[in-house]
């Protein structure tokens, strides 16, 4: 049996009134690939943020790697360090050329040596196909490899998981693809990963467990090959059904 | 125009000048110093820090620099305080500017949306180092349209410190008036003075901005 990465329980989170999550359980595991589905608001890139702890749960312990993020006095800023995240609007640094957005984080936040950062930046990007793109401001690339430039960012830290919040949400159809072949390439060495995604293909094909939520709860998980052919809910079959289009 | 009077004008209008720019620098970054980090603890920082950076924004903003310089120069005497006419200028100055710098910087911190902060916190990165090596760089390059104007203000406000004598430009008119009784040709040299010193001042300032533009950063501003 692989080992634990990630564990969440009891997370629930509130605004004011509304609550959001309402105690959620989860369990990660080494190279697994985990897809949160569900209709939108409710609560899955809330609770993707709780992993890294963007977002402080009002309730419940989040386990990354053993250290209990939620436990007081914990050094999150070293925590994050690799815990890679991957945002829907990109959030690449605007002043910076791509390179420098891969490298940045090593220089600053690892203490790597300039030169060295560099180097292992422009891997990075070749990695994710943009080793032509080393000076490009975030500004001069597309909203497709604006993202892959993001993933490499994240990569360049050694993540033990990269989380993914709707990473193609907000891209124009004909880019979506590129993005989702440099995350299926990463799931395939292994990385671990927790995907919230509406892209019902990808999920299907390289999840190894799908998370469906509805208003703040687990309502299903299982297997992609489970949950899309026979799905034990009625919700789970209510929403599929809205994708029916894709199956074709 | 004389050229007597042009002989002894112009040193004297020439040193005012440096006395002016010296001013102008010291206070704008004196403003800088202070506006900057009270602009980042009114987006970012905790309630305390928050209402101290408005408090101070809307005193400074809401009451004449006039007064404020008076307070300075001739009121703290009373506590002790006793400042040379540059000092009290170039404090008060400073620190009314700074409320001025406040707001401008607040709306570029605003204007780069709160995305730039989350991506360096998901990379590792304490809230004050994300301010320090993402935020600020493309801080200063939004705000330096506005803090230009800032500066050319600046300098011609930097004339109300005549009234304590401080030896700035518009001093030496002054004195070239009372030695010379000749009120249009004083003021209206003093006048070139400004206005060649704003004009050089809006040149740099252009210069500058192109050459720290980045391409899509004024984008990502309006987009957000």
């Amino acid at each position: 049996m692989s080992k634990e990465i990630i564990r969440l329980e009891g997370i629930k989170k509130s605004y004011g009134q509304s609550e959001v999550l309402k105690g959620i359980d989860l369990s990660v595991k080494e190279s697994e690939v985990v897809v949160l589905l569900g209709p939108s608001g409710t609560g899955k890139s809330t609770l993707l943020r709780c992993i890294n702890m963007l977002t402080v749960p009002t309730e419940g312990h989040v386990w990354v790697d053993g250290q209990d993020l939620t436990a007081p006095k914990v050094n999150i800023n070293k925590a994050r360090e690799h815990l890679g995240m991957v945002f829907q609007e990109f959030n690449l640094f605007a002043h910076l050329k791509a390179i420098d957005n891969v490298a940045i984080g090593l220089t600053k936040v690892l203490g790597v040596k300039r030169a060295d950062a560099l180097e292992r930046a422009k891997k990075e990007l070749e990695r994710v196909g943009l080793g032509d793109k080393l000076d490009l401001y975030p500004g001069q690339l597309s909203g497709g490899q604006k993202q892959r430039v993001a993933i490499a960012r994240a990569l360049a830290m050694d993540p033990e998981v990269m989380l993914f919040d709707e990473p193609t949400s907000a891209l124009d159809p004909e880019l979506i693809g590129e993005v989702l072949e440099v995350m299926q390439k990463l799931a395939q060495e292994g990385m671990t990963m927790v995907c919230v995604t509406h892209e019902m293909h990808f999920a299907r094909r390289v999840a190894n467990r799908i998370v469906f939520m509805e208003g703040g709860v687990i309502v299903e998980e299982g297997s992609p090959d489970e949950f899309f052919d026979h799905p034990k809910t009625e919700r789970a079959r209510q929403f599929l059904g809205k994708f029916n289009g894709q199956f074709d | 125009m004389s050229t007597a009077f042009l002989k002894i004008a112009i040193p004297a209008f020439l040193s005012g000048t440096v006395i002016t720019l010296k001013m102008s620098a010291i206070s704008l970054l004196l403003g800088l110093a202070v506006g900057v980090p009270l602009a980042f603890a009114r987006v970012y920082g905790g309630k305390f820090l928050r209402n101290f950076s408005l408090v101070y924004s809307e005193l400074m903003r809401g009451t004449p620099v006039l007064v404020q310089l008076f307070i300075v120069y001739y009121g703290l005497p009373q506590f002790g305080i006793v400042l040379s006419p540059m000092v009290a200028g170039c404090l008060t100055m400073g620190l009314n500017s700074a409320a001025y710098q406040i707001e401008y910087f607040r709306g570029a911190i605003l204007s780069i949306g709160p995305g730039q902060m989350m991506a360096a916190r998901a990379l590792g990165m304490s809230q004050f180092k994300a301010i320090r090596v993402i935020l600020i760089p493309q801080v200063l390059r939004i705000v330096l349209p506005t803090w230009a104007n800032e500066a050319i203000s600046m300098v011609k406000n930097t004339s109300v410190c005549y009234l304590i004598a401080v030896p700035e430009l518009m001093t030496q008119a002054k004195i070239m008036i009372a030695q010379f009784y000749n009120t249009i040709e004083s003021y209206s040299t003093v006048a070139v003075f400004y206005l060649v010193i704003v004009g050089v001042m809006t040149i740099a300032f252009s210069l500058i901005e192109k050459k720290v533009k980045i391409p899509g950063l004024a984008i990502e501003k309006s987009k957000k």
